[in-house]
């Protein structure tokens, strides 16, 4: 996968899955673009419409906590988001993010500002902050969850392989 | 060498010996889905080009969240979800039954099964000694596609437990404190093994409840040793032949002990809005509730309305306040009425709703209204969790809950027990 560049959206810790894809709008989730056009919304009522292709959510500790709803990191993607950078993140949104092909990357977020503009190298593992001349390493996925992630998630990788080939 | 129950069980789904942080793929006995995850499952079995999962009498849907459905979309999801499992035989759990974790353990899993839900809760099959935990719609629709899915074996921690209960402080109230001591993130990816002389005593109704919040704390699996109660657990819903005993062996290593004496704690509950942020009843009490839940898949089994009861028999409920309540299955409605319970409660001023999920998560059933506040049973108090992230949630025991629905306030139990 090539470099990716956008601009960072800052989210503070413990955006849940309930602060993603809420609970009072359960009744999308058969209609994942409309519930994309609402993605974050309890956490920062302004980046839906904002967002554009290629930007990055840059949060603090224990992104995704909460419900298994895969509809959070896949709306997160469907609205164009490049990666979702993180200083932790919870166990089913982490599996589920690689599942659905959204890059998720563990590192230390806090020289990071809003509307900084970041470039994301995956097979380097670096982010570099073009904004403010600094680059922050982080450690590439276990090769198991890169596979899946490099083949386009789960279902593309079940249907390379005719099953689970880890 | 010395195993943890994590590695016994998933070793043996493996075929082969496992240690921690081994990737492997395992062999699933049950998986599962709910109203919320399943029709994305569909979906995807779609996409993978599935028409059949391997083993369908061992995938279960279950229509809980939106259960009767509160709007149109989520009739039609229902649709889908009933659809599917006429065309595949596997198993329908409708409108009326109760939530998934519930049956689940009342009807489906046994000891040293595997079994994966979409859904983060269904972690609960853990209290039977099984390894259980939450996934996401697409890997469950893997599971139901090949009775298999790929797992990274967690490292394992054990939670020894002493001490007596004191009056008006439950499983509950110890699970609030272990998770504002170890915090949200605290135990992330790893799997919990409680133990200990409180745990050897404890029935299976406080061993679901446990096992049910453990991945409020971040963990993947909450498992409790399969032993004579497991086998009366078993036995009394006609499932005795699928009792095995099984536990840790005695010096399988862990990479942590916590320990806890439970002879000390106080009635605890989770204020706003994270789980962790956990605080006495002391400490809280005289916070102006409006709403007051007792059921779910953490609190809505039979001692939990009995200790409601308890509480609320003879007393009326607060008149500013709302008190729901949910029965976790329609088995559990059904004692519930039996023996008078319901009655009792009904007669204080509560207001029953339909087994399954209830205002727990957001969709019908008692959603807040702006800065409303709410004391109820269920397991995570997330800004909008219950459908107004302008609403104010507190986690508590029922006893904490049914006191509180007297008084209008967040109150201490023990002067009513």
């Amino acid at each position: 996968m090539p470099p990716r560049k956008g601009r960072a959206w800052k989210f503070g810790d413990g955006i849940s899955t309930d602060h993603i894809a809420p609970g009072r709008l359960f009744h999308l989730r058969s209609n994942l673009p409309e519930l994309a056009k609402h993605v974050l919304e309890d956490a920062r009522s302004d980046f839906a419409a904002q967002v554009k292709a290629g930007d990055f959510v840059v949060a603090g500790s224990n992104f995704g906590q909460g419900s298994s709803r895969e509809h959070a990191p896949t709306i997160i993607k469907l609205a164009g988001v490049g990666a979702v950078l993180a200083k932790s993140f919870a166990r089913i949104f982490f599996r589920n993010g690689i599942n659905v092909g959204l890059p998720l990357i563990k590192c230390d977020t806090d020289g990071i500002a809003e509307g900084d503009e970041l470039e994301v190298d995956l097979a380097a593992g670096q982010v570099r902050n073009l904004t403010r001349g600094t680059t922050i390493p982080f450690t590439p996925l276990p090769p198991v969850m890169r596979n899946i992630l490099d083949e386009g998630g789960l279902v593309a990788h079940i249907k390379k392989h005719g099953g689970l080939e880890i | 060498m010395a195993k943890t129950m994590t590695e016994k069980i998933l070793g043996e789904h493996a075929g082969r010996d496992v240690a921690p942080d081994d990737f492997i793929v395992a062999g699933v006995d049950w998986a599962y889905v709910q109203d919320g995850t399943g029709p994305l499952t569909v979906r995807q079995m779609a996409e993978l080009g599935v028409e059949r999962p391997a083993r369908p009498d061992r995938c279960i849907l279950f229509i809980d969240h939106a259960s009767p459905s509160p709007r149109r979309e989520l009739s039609n999801d229902h649709i889908t979800l009933r659809r599917f499992a006429e065309r595949t035989g596997c198993i329908l759990s409708d409108v009326g039954e109760g939530v998934c974790h519930v049956l689940a353990t009342e009807n489906f899993i046994s000891p040293g099964e595997l079994a994966v839900g979409a859904d983060s809760h269904s972690c609960t099959g853990g209290a039977l000694g099984a390894f259980t935990t939450g996934m996401g719609s697409t890997d469950i629709a893997v599971a139901f596609a090949f009775a298999k899915t790929w797992l990274r074996v967690p490292q394992a921690w054990k939670v020894v437990v002493t001490g007596r209960f004191p009056r008006g402080v439950y499983a509950k109230d110890l699970m609030l404190h272990l998770i504002g001591t170890v915090g949200t993130e605290g135990a992330n990816y790893k799997a919990l093994e409680f133990t200990g002389e409180t745990v050897a005593a404890m029935p299976m109704e406080d061993r679901l409840t446990m096992a049910n919040i453990v991945v409020e704390c971040g963990a993947k699996a909450g498992l409790f040793p399969s032993d004579e109660v497991t086998r009366g657990f078993l036995e009394a819903r006609g499932r005795g032949h699928r009792y095995r005993p099984l536990a840790a062996d005695p010096d399988a290593a862990y990479e942590r002990t916590l320990s806890f004496d439970v002879s000390g704690l106080e009635p605890t509950l989770s204020c706003p809005h994270q789980p962790d942020n956990t605080k006495t009843v002391g400490e809280v009490a005289g916070v102006r509730v409006d709403q007051v839940l007792i059921g779910t898949c953490t609190n809505g089994r039979l001692s939990d309305f009995h200790i409601a009861a308890q509480v609320l028999r003879g007393r009326k409920v607060h008149p500013k306040v709302r008190l729901l309540l949910t029965p976790g299955s329609r088995q559990i409605l059904r004692e519930g009425i039996g023996d008078g319970t319901f009655a009792a409660l009904v007669a204080a001023g509560a207001t029953m709703t339909a087994p399954g999920c209830g205002a727990c998560v957001g969709v019908h059933d008692g959603v807040l209204g702006d800065g409303e506040v709410c004391v109820s049973t269920q397991n995570r108090n997330f800004e909008g969790r219950m459908g107004n992230p302008k609403g104010l949630i507190y986690l508590a025991s029922p006893a904490v809950a049914a006191a509180t629905a007297i008084e209008g306030q967040i109150a201490d139990p023990r002067k009513y027990l």
